[in-house]
């Protein structure tokens, strides 16, 4: 599913390329700052790009041959799910990973270890709580050995630039989530990095200061006041990518690929209620769900036996999903972005949610819709005693792990089985922590459907004491 | 190291000119006088630390209260001096466990056996190394002193330095190498200041240990000759051996004053700065405050003084050594890295197995088989009143503690005081003990038991008052609600919810009993000498006699018997408690 990133362009998008040599932040030597580099190479490459879960070489993919470009003035999104390896991708470009297989190469120059020329801005942050927003700014140029003035004289440059003027003394707790951020990018900023890495930077703020801050970080950026060659911005917020980018690359799950490329060329700045936009976006998580093959059909997941992987999803959600879709407005069927701004979560959540039941034999996940199979309008109408027996067949139906269990419980004289048999049984085809999470899942659906129960204290498995009687 | 080093760049931003900046603010009326006092005290103590030996003789330790202020600034220096010496210790010997996953393996099993050898031993073993390093000088017994202060010290500031090293949030270190820092900027741009709350408040707890030992460090004994240091424990000796009431009451009365200036002095305003090096990023609605501290931070004395020393220290965070050119790291196979393994667990075993058979030899020279069953059950005796103890002091402390975190003005005043006593050295008390038992003649394996656990009971009150304010209010809203009373209310809400705290405290207090024993079991008043039967008293008769074979017997015990009973005992039942119990 490896589609080959497209030629080089000059300039993509609709930003008015501004001129680097004038754009700078503050005075900078000759050692720092985005150097010429011939045109038309582009200022990252991935090539080939392969990463195990560890040392081991059976140990399952996390990233599969993974492709990519990033040209100079360009705003790029890995736009992907949890377990894509989008964060993983992120630091291998960092220089904080390295890659099983493959070569990234920043500014023309191969990276192994942390890299010159990029700066990278983290989802929590990652300020040190012990030093001033001036000082935070500071570390990544006193650890250059830029001599004490200069520093200052940068650092400062930086924090007014982003805004956080009158703020230098203060300590990170003494600030909001929104102007912790600020210093985060403050920091990456004032080493004018050829390259920006964002980690799912406006992620842990609420929905309005994440605005702010993204369209604030778009103005600097869109009028040429910031000196970094481009950006790299890994999210799984479909209408961030939109909103903020050149390109937008979507990765597969498991194990993570790019599996599409889109272009977006609309005019900045970009209004979120623009059909235009909103028909990207929808084209987008029909990308995203359409992609997906891990989880679907009933064959796929009876085929996987004991390696399916099962997310940790209450039931309760299981249940929120099913009953709001089989209500009005949507009587069975919904278009997920629609029902996903709705809640307010995530599309990350929901389609963990979606596809939680499309793999019960629930529901149908396909380009962006979510339909609700007979079954489940059932259960959403129905009472707990039948929503629980509904449950319980799909349980063991459609998920090899819970039917197992309850064999093995069946066939063993005392009822009991305790976890580590199922734990090593499930570690030989899954990392420990996705066996840990499968399991997690597991007691939680079968505590509800009361296919078998669970005791914490002995850690283990034994059928229900009214079956056992 | 000050706390201009890491805190430089507060100063001067919004300064209006450099002159401005140097004019004396009111806190210099404060610190001018209190830093040439502290000076002058220094350089005096130095200075009598610099005589010969036979000076001691000739100024034999008096009981005139009027001596005592100057026993107390000699062995206030000796403390600080074994502070320092610890901090330095807990510096370099953590990160080496950390960084080397190879040198860990020694490390850390080290640390738990030499934390659990009694402080008299050190003692005993070292005394002839300090003392031939300065022939003829007080410096060499000054030298062995604080060694022995300094080993009931450093090994729990170590631990916490360690476990701090092994849990720096992830995403921090992800920040230190991808923005370059070298392993130096690290260090003390991340590692020391995330470890800097648990250090300030472990050495808190050093020195309130150490202040109970060093009744028994200043008296230093090679063979028959025994050297006397002048300080508040030689004092505190002289006053046993002639029965002197009215000194012991002097001793009680300096110690207090001693400690109360150690906390306002240096422990409150280190635990004031340290607040700052807390991890998480919520605003804590109640900070620690100290006037020092303040005073530190206002006053253009220190300021002034602070400048070029910070400027110094930060210019070494820029340092970078000239970059080698990078050799290829060298991919060793899964394979290789677990025979390298082995062959270090190898050589270790080895090590370990060559020490073993020296000692047992050493040991053969002098004990038999008999010996050995006799100190084992010593052994369990003493276990058995660590055990009862603990239990005992839950019992009293926990309702009281529970009673006191519930109510937060009355919690304001016990958190403190409990900190207080935990700090003052308990043994000062013992001669009183020691007349009660003989004037109603008690048996003296019970009745000398009680005071082993007198000076750390308190972290148990301490511990269990912090676990019942932290104790959610919805939950307590919910007692009340449901009209929970009498005994099922402590059992199924209150207890549960302080558990884990009361095992951390338990922990403390139980280590410390261990320690205690060795003073606690063998108690004199003049020429009166009281002992229980215990491992403790054993250790310290054999150390009076200088029975070295006996001597390694009873400390071989006494550390298997406190390192099986931290990990059979204590390690479960915290793991119990953190996964269980854990409100929140």
């Amino acid at each position: 599913m490896n589609l080959t990133p497209k030629s080089l362009r000059a300039a993509p998008g609709a930003h008015a390329p501004a001129d680097l040599a004038t754009a700078g932040v503050a005075p900078h030597g000759a050692s720092s700052g985005p150097r010429p580099l011939p045109s038309g190479v582009p200022i990252l490459t991935v090539k080939d790009v392969c990463k195990r879960y560890d040392a081991d070489p059976d140990s399952p993919l996390v990233l599969d041959n993974v492709n990519m470009t990033v040209d100079r003035r360009e705003i790029v999104a890995l736009l992907g799910r949890s377990g894509s390896g989008k964060s993983t991708l992120l630091r291998i470009i960092a220089g904080l990973l390295s890659s099983t297989s493959g070569q990234v190469s920043v500014a023309g120059k191969p990276v192994s270890g942390p890299a010159n020329d990029v700066a990278m801005v983290f989802q929590s942050f990652a300020l040190f709580p012990w030093l001033t927003v001036l000082e935070n700014v500071q570390v990544g140029l006193e650890a250059r050995g830029v001599p004490p003035a200069e520093m200052r004289k940068r650092a400062l440059a930086a924090i007014d630039l982003i805004g956080l003027d009158g703020f230098e003394n203060a300590y990170p707790r003494e600030l909001s989530g929104g102007m912790r951020q600020r210093v985060g990018f403050a920091r990456a900023l004032v080493l004018d990095p050829g390259i920006l890495l964002l980690d799912e930077p406006f992620s842990a703020l609420d929905v309005l200061t994440a605005e702010t801050v993204r369209t604030d970080f778009l103005d600097l950026w869109g009028d040429g006041h910031l000196a970094i060659g481009a950006v790299l911005l890994v999210t799984h917020n479909i209408e961030e990518a939109v909103q903020m980018c050149d390109r937008i690359l979507v990765m597969s799950s498991n194990p993570g690929r790019v599996a599409a490329e889109i272009e977006v060329t609309l005019p900045h700045p970009r209004v979120r209620t623009d059909p235009a936009f909103r028909q990207l976006v929808d084209h987008i998580y029909g990308l995203m769900t359409r992609r997906r093959k891990a989880a679907p059909g009933i064959a796929e997941t009876l085929a996987a036996g004991l390696s399916l992987q099962l997310p940790h999803v209450s039931t309760n959600v299981l249940a929120g999903l099913m009953e709001m879709v089989d209500a009005e407005p949507h009587n069975g069927v919904a278009d997920l972005p629609v029902i996903s701004s709705a809640l307010q979560m995530s599309t990350d959540d929901l389609l963990k949610v979606a596809e939680t039941l499309q793999m019960l034999g629930f529901a149908e996940v396909v380009e962006g819709d979510i339909r609700l199979l007979p079954p489940a309008r059932q259960f959403a109408q129905a009472e707990l005693d039948v929503r629980k027996r509904l449950f319980a067949d799909h349980l063991l139906q459609r998920i090899p792990l819970a039917s197992h269990i309850r064999r093995v419980l069946q066939e063993r004289p005392n009822h009991r089985a305790p976890r580590p048999r199922f734990e090593t049984e499930l570690e030989d085809h899954m990392s420990e922590t996705a066996a840990d999470e499968t399991l997690k899942a597991m007691i939680s659906w079968a505590r509800y459907a009361e296919v078998f129960a669970y005791d914490g204290d002995t850690a283990q498995f034994h059928l229900d004491a009214e079956e056992e009687a | 190291m000050t706390m201009h080093v890491l805190h430089g760049g507060r100063d001067g931003l919004g300064s209006p000119s450099p002159l401005a900046r140097l004019a004396p603010s009111r806190w210099d009326v404060v610190a001018l006088p209190l830093v040439l006092g502290l000076l002058a005290l220094l350089v005096f103590g130095g200075h009598e630390v610099a005589q010969p030996l036979s000076q001691l003789e000739r100024t034999p330790i008096t009981l005139d209260p009027w001596t005592l202020p100057y026993y107390a600034l000699r062995t206030t220096l000796r403390m600080l001096a074994a502070l320092g010496a610890s901090l330095l210790f807990t510096l370099v010997y953590a990160p080496l466990a950390v960084k080397s996953q190879r040198a860990g393996q020694i490390l850390i099993p080290a640390l738990d056996i030499l934390q659990s050898v009694p402080v008299l031993t050190y003692l005993s073993f070292t005394v002839t190394f300090f003392l031939g390093l300065f022939p003829g000088q007080v410096v060499g017994a000054e030298l062995a002193s604080i060694f022995a202060i300094f080993t009931s010290q450093a090994w729990n500031m170590t631990f916490s330095f360690y476990q701090s090293l092994r849990t720096v949030p992830s995403d921090l270190e992800e920040v230190c190498t991808g923005y370059h820092f070298s392993t130096w900027q690290r260090y003390w741009r991340l590692e020391v200041p995330f470890a800097i709350p648990g250090l300030v408040w472990n050495m808190m707890m050093s020195m309130s240990g150490g202040w109970f030992f060093v009744v028994a460090a200043e008296a230093v004994t090679v063979g028959s000759t025994t050297i006397t240091l002048p300080g508040v424990g030689a004092y505190l000796a002289l006053a046993i051996e002639q029965r002197d009431l009215g000194a012991i009451g002097w001793v009680i009365l300096t110690m207090l004053g001693v400690i109360i200036l150690y906390d306002q002095l240096l422990f409150r305003p280190l635990v004031a700065w340290a607040d700052r090096f807390r991890a998480d990023t919520v605003q804590a609605e109640e900070r620690p405050t100290s006037w020092v501290l303040t005073m530190v931070e206002r006053s253009t004395l220190f300021r002034t003084l602070g400048r070029p020393a910070g400027g110094a220290a930060r210019a070494t965070l820029r340092w970078r050594l000239p970059s080698l050119p990078k050799l290829p790291a060298p991919r060793l196979s899964p394979r290789a890295v677990r025979m390298g393994d082995y062959v270090w667990q190898g050589a270790l075993a080895v090590m370990a197995l060559y020490v073993a058979v020296h000692g047992i030899q050493f040991m053969a020279t002098g004990i038999t088989w008999g010996d050995v069953g006799h100190v084992v059950l010593l052994g369990l005796a003493t276990m058995v009143r660590v055990v009862v103890l603990i239990v005992l002091a839950a019992v009293i402390w926990v309702p009281i503690g529970v009673m006191v975190g519930m109510r937060p003005r009355l919690a304001a005043i016990v958190q403190p005081l409990a900190q207080f006593l935990a700090a003052f050295p308990s043994n000062l008390f013992f001669p009183v003990a020691v007349a009660a038992i003989v004037h109603w003649t008690l048996n003296p394996d019970i009745w000398l038991s009680p005071l082993m656990i007198l000076g750390t009971q308190w972290y148990i009150l301490f511990n269990v008052v912090a676990g019942s304010q932290a104790y959610p209010v919805d939950l307590r809203d919910v007692i009340a609600n449901l009209r929970l009373r009498g005994w099922k209310k402590w059992r199924d809400a209150l207890l549960p919810g302080v558990f884990p705290h009361l095992v951390t405290g338990a922990i403390t207090a139980s280590g410390g009993a261990w320690n205690a024993s060795i003073v606690a079991e063998a108690v004199s008043w003049g020429d009166t000498h009281v002992q229980a039967r215990g491992l403790g008293a054993y250790i310290a008769q054999m150390t009076t006699d200088a029975d070295f074979p006996r001597l390694v017997l009873g400390n071989v015990v006494m550390v298997c018997f406190v390192v099986l009973f931290n990990r059979l005992v204590w390690r479960p039942l915290y793991a119990y408690a953190e996964r269980r119990l854990r409100v929140s």
